[in-house]
């Protein structure tokens, strides 16, 4: 037998014992997932990290007999960042009975805001969309579950003061910023902390699609000279700031990058760990290989006789999957246990969701406590710097400012 | 085939200017009109109405840049942002001063008209290309003005919820509802159009696009009847915006940028040009055969791999497939869909007689 036809043979075996696996499971025993993805739009160089990440914990969960006795099947729906099929994807999840959906992307999530609410089915937005939106009040089915873009930048800005040598006093600030709705979000609660820290902050944007900023860097390392930046970009442009900040002789050690500039694909698109000696990054999820759920899924790969998935190799985005779909697993068990083993209705898995306290899975994510009014579970992060190679913890799970946060929350509600 | 025309002889002015001559035509409008209002509302699920109801909003845009590109020649990248004037002109009344749809939609539609007129000041000097990127200027002009002007976007993040749509206090905002909402403007839009090309300001435009000088020569107004179609145009776009912010719920700019454009230029060009079934047809085309290709994909996939590899799988071969259907359809017939449904008409026309 040829080496193709021996493939085939088995993909059609494995498609088989699938089918007969899913008839097997009765209809009442399978929970739906519903998963937008970007894996071919704007922001594909995070999809095609993030997206497999999710499945591969949902196939790691089905593999030990699920959820407390449910099979979770997915439903990815890949929307190439473009905002009608967003909706479309909304109700092809709500036809086929998904208890909650992974959304993708800050205009798809303030287009299904309104949705979600009206159908009563909870949306996850982790680490974008509307930084309002972790009001769990006003926003009763929006979970941003991860650090919001206001969390982010009072984070960054303990991380700088930490370096800067505990005061803020009469230092210097640069931001860099993606010039979209996500871009200018931090900017309030920067301004409000350079108050009441007593930094200066100058803004510089970077116009769509961000793959031009040699006038924003030059001014930035050539003219203000700040004593640190604060960078948040996206898709392929944080990857263009490393470039430049090198390129002008400015220590990357003095950047630090926010969540979606932060993954190792950037920093190898950038040149290289070399380039990038030194540089910043804040991260809402563990970073690397060194957990075990990454082991227990690697151990199921060679079970069925497959290398382990190369996305592993951008471990940023792949964890941001796995923790994603760790949470939606773990909201869901908290819906079944509180329903004593029956199968949850979305609404229950809503109120699971706001019971996640504690779920720390070995350490890549955040010790969250997501609660009725606080969606976003406290807006832990952790930084990670590139050194010798690699990207390697600098401290451990930290949340900022939140008093700052919360009157932000309540003057815009 | 039923399809006759001998035996029906036009006697006045007003038959011949009927828009459907042949008593066929008008037993099919019927039927089509009984199928929209109430064979598919009844009988689908509300999954596929929310996919038709893309589609519907797709359609007022699509007929409106028919009319400026296909039908007076002048090309237009910008039409996503005078949508965006559109969305925020109606989101702004209906927030501020709690207006209700029957006032900003027309509002938005009137804005849109107004700044679209302005953007298609440079339509009187240069063609083609050249106006293309003067066009594209307007786009990223109108979006740069959005994002930075909080008095117009609401704030960072240049997001602003509406409320449901309501007429005689009964709300719409289930897709079946909202269907109906779409419906009845797609149609208004459709009817609009289909008069607006065989009139005196429809024929001046398509005099414009066959040969500016020529139409100038037999005394029209270029300077009217230019700004006039790119007032038009974007008044439909307007609309069009209007209607996403109602059916999202939202006025957001980014659901309105370059790309959007691009997506409405494809529409009618691979609808066909210049024509009013052209852009319905191009704009259910490009709307549900994305979807159409997945929901095929889906189970034939799920024959060979499981769920994770199967959602890369189709990502990607779905872009490769959208663009080869393109290709394959334009090169059967250059001139879009709607003269590959006007060949295969004329062919059973005098079928099975052909000759």
């Amino acid at each position: 037998m040829s080496k193709s036809t021996s493939w085939r043979t088995a993909a059609i075996a494995a498609g088989a014992m699938a089918l007969a696996a899913g008839s097997a499971v009765a209809q009442d025993k399978e929970l739906v997932f519903g998963l937008q993805c970007d894996r071919t739009g704007a922001t594909q160089t995070v999809g095609i990290f993030l997206c497999p990440g999710y499945h591969d914990y949902i196939s790691l969960v089905n593999s030990k007999g699920g959820v407390e006795g449910f099979k979770i099947r997915v439903l990815e729906i890949d929307h190439e960042y473009k905002v009608p099929p967003a909706m479309e994807a909304h109700e092809r999840f709500k036809k086929e009975g998904a208890i909650l959906e992974g959304v993708y992307g800050t205009p798809q999530i303030a287009a299904l805001t309104k949705k979600l609410e009206e159908d009563k089915i909870l949306g996850t937005s982790p680490g974008f969309g509307n930084s309002a939106s972790t009001d769990g009040k006003r926003y009763p089915y929006i979970f941003p579950l991860a650090a919001s873009y206001w969390s982010q930048a009072a984070a960054a800005v303990t991380f700088v003061k930490k370096e800067l040598g505990g005061s803020l006093k009469g230092k210097k600030i640069a931001y860099l910023f993606f010039d979209n709705p996500a871009g200018k979000d931090p900017i309030a609660i920067l301004e409000d902390l350079s108050k009441s820290e007593g930094f200066e902050l100058k803004t510089f944007a970077v116009p769509s699609p961000g793959v031009e900023m040699g006038a924003q860097v030059l001014d930035i390392t050539g003219r203000y000279k700040p004593d640190f930046v604060i960078a948040h970009l996206f898709g392929r442009s944080p990857s263009v700031s490393i470039k430049e900040f090198k390129g002008k002789g400015y220590p990357l050690s003095k950047v630090i990058s926010l969540v979606w500039g932060a993954s190792e694909a950037d920093i190898k698109a950038a040149g290289g760990y070399e380039v990038a000696e030194g540089y910043h990054t804040l991260q809402f999820a563990g970073v690397g290989g060194d957990f075990q759920v990454i082991k227990d899924i690697n151990a199921m790969y060679q079970a069925q006789g497959k290398p382990a998935p190369k996305e592993q190799e951008t471990s940023v985005f792949y964890n941001r999957g796995l923790m994603i779909a760790a949470l939606h697993v773990e909201a869901v068990r908290n819906a079944i246990k509180a329903k004593g083993g029956a199968k949850p209705t979305s609404e229950d898995v809503k109120n699971g969701m706001e019971a996640i306290k504690g779920f720390t899975l070995g350490g890549m994510v955040p010790p969250m406590e997501v609660t009725r009014e606080d969606h976003e579970g406290g807006g832990w992060v952790q930084v990670w710097t590139v050194k010798g190679g690699k990207l390697v913890k600098d401290g451990e799970w930290f949340q900022a400012y939140r008093d700052v946060i919360k009157k932000h929350l309540a003057a815009t509600n | 085939m039923l399809h006759r025309e001998s035996g029906v002889f036009k006697t006045s002015y007003a038959a011949d200017m009927a828009l459907y001559p042949l008593p066929i035509a008008r037993w099919a409008v019927a039927a089509v009109i009984l199928l929209f209002a109430v064979v598919l509302p009844l009988s689908l699920h509300e999954y596929y109405l929310s996919i038709i109801n893309l589609s519907l909003i797709a359609v007022v845009g699509a007929l409106g840049l028919n009319i400026l590109v296909g039908y007076t020649g002048q090309i237009s990248v910008g039409h996503a942002a005078f949508m965006s004037v559109g969305a925020y002109t109606a989101a702004n009344l209906a927030v501020h001063l709690h207006l209700p749809f029957w006032v900003t939609l027309p509002a938005g539609g009137l804005m849109a008209a107004f700044i679209g007129a302005i953007v298609g000041i440079p339509s009187l000097r240069i063609k083609g290309l050249y106006l293309a990127i003067a066009t594209l200027a307007g786009q990223l002009i109108i979006e740069w003005v959005i994002n930075h002007t909080p008095a117009i976007s609401g704030g960072a993040q240049a997001s602003i919820e509406v409320p449901r749509p309501t007429f005689m206090g009964y709300e719409m905002k289930t897709q079946g509802q909202l269907y109906f909402f779409l419906l009845f403007f797609a149609a208004l839009a459709t009817l609009a159009t289909l008069n607006l090309v065989r009139s005196r300001i429809g024929r001046a435009f398509v005099a414009i696009r066959d040969q500016d000088i020529a139409a100038e020569i037999i005394g029209i107004n270029i300077f009217r009847y230019k700004l006039l179609s790119f007032a038009i145009s974007s008044f439909y776009a307007g609309v069009c915006g209007v209607l996403y912010t109602y059916y999202f719920g939202i006025a957001n700019y980014e659901a309105f940028q370059i790309g959007v454009s691009i997506d409405y230029l494809a529409m009618i060009i691979i609808g066909g040009l210049g024509s009013v079934l052209g852009s319905i047809l191009g704009a259910i085309f490009v709307t549900m055969l994305p979807i159409a290709i997945r929901l095929v994909m889906e189970p034939l996939g799920g024959l060979f791999f499981n769920a994770g590899e199967l959602s890369s799988i189709i990502a990607s071969t779905r872009l490769v497939l959208f663009g080869c259907l393109i290709i394959f359809f334009l090169v059967v017939e250059p001139e879009g869909l709607n003269r590959l449904w006007r060949n295969i008409r004329n062919y059973f026309r005098v079928w099975p007689f052909s000759y």
